[in-house]
């Protein structure tokens, strides 16, 4: 079992709740080396922002597997018009 | 272009890339060029085709800006219009999808109602919660594990239709950034191009929706808070 984490804190280490608004400029890389590595250590001992960062990875996944709404009839309609219309112009 | 070429229906290649259209990014924008070349062959369903890849995230890109669908409808009609008969002028400097959003982002903004934005960020709340963190930003209410789950107890129609209703009630700003980025697979300096917003304002948005949809996701498949 983990410490309650206020005995485990040590000044310079973030709290889950810092890095949880880190998650996004980390996957971006858009951190400093230090900040990297600041971040890293927090994960190495810290099983729930391990998940909690891989749910964010996963979350991405998903989006990038979202799959376009149909048309509807009329847009079809309207958007067949939309090429007829530009081929008309000559 | 050629113009004389332009008006024969020519239908050459294979319609998709060999691995057709979902595939990621770079199977994509295979297809998209081998479809741009047939759209300047005049080719009807070179169009049709990209259509239906696209119309989805323009609609609902075009809605960040707009009020209504109807509204909505006739930017994206107009910015097809545009796109054919901007044909002949684009250089392929830009991908063809970043050209695309540019033109119909440029024409919804024009036609929004909403005043022109100055960009920051009007949703400012945590990625979690702040009752799920102890007195000193611990965890004291984990996240539910959810990952195994999703696929499991979901078929990917119903994961879609989950993220697409998650994507539709996001601030326009958080949507239009999860879009074109995560959905469209576009890179974060096409999105800031195409937005005209800064890489770290970019990130701003990209964290809170990306945050929003976790949460989402973990309510709806890890019995976390709901």
């Amino acid at each position: 079992m983990r410490l309650p984490s206020r005995l485990r804190l040590r000044p310079r280490e973030l709290a889950c709740q810092q890095v949880v608004e880190l998650v996004t400029d980390y996957l971006e890389d858009a951190m400093s080396p230090s900040q990297r590595r600041r971040l890293e250590h927090h994960l190495d001992g810290c099983p729930h922002c391990t998940e909690y960062l891989a749910q964010m990875r996963e979350t991405i996944r998903l989006a990038g597997r979202v799959t376009p709404e149909d048309l509807t009839p009329q847009m079809r309609v309207d958007l067949t018009n939309v090429f007829r219309r530009w081929q008309d112009e000559g | 272009m050629s113009g004389a070429g332009r008006k024969t229906v020519v239908t050459v290649g294979p319609a998709l890339a060999p691995d057709g259209t979902d595939g990621g990014t770079l199977p994509a924008m295979d297809a998209d060029a081998s479809l741009l070349q047939r759209l300047r062959d005049g080719d009807e369903q070179a169009f049709t085709a990209l259509v239906e890849r696209y119309h989805s995230s323009m609609l609902g890109l075009a809605l960040s800006f707009v009020s209504s669908r109807a509204v909505a409808e006739e930017v994206v009609q107009d910015t097809w219009l545009a796109v054919l008969r901007g044909l002949g002028r684009f250089e392929e400097r830009s991908s063809l999808r970043t050209w695309l959003f540019t033109i119909l982002v440029n024409r919804a903004r024009s036609t929004g109602v909403r005043e022109a934005r100055s960009v920051p960020v009007a949703d400012a709340g945590p990625a979690v919660d702040a009752s799920r963190f102890g007195p000193s930003g611990g965890w004291a209410v984990p996240p539910e594990h959810w990952i195994e789950e999703a696929e499991n107890r979901m078929d990917a129609a119903k994961l879609s239709e989950l993220l697409r209703g998650g994507l539709a009630v996001l601030p326009p700003r958080q949507r239009e950034v999860l879009l074109l980025r995560d959905v469209e697979g576009l890179s974060s300096a096409e999105v800031c191009q195409v937005l005209v917003i800064s890489e770290a304002n970019q990130r701003v948005l990209l964290h809170r929706g990306r945050s929003r949809l976790r949460q989402l996701l973990e309510s709806e498949l890890g019995g976390g808070p709901r």
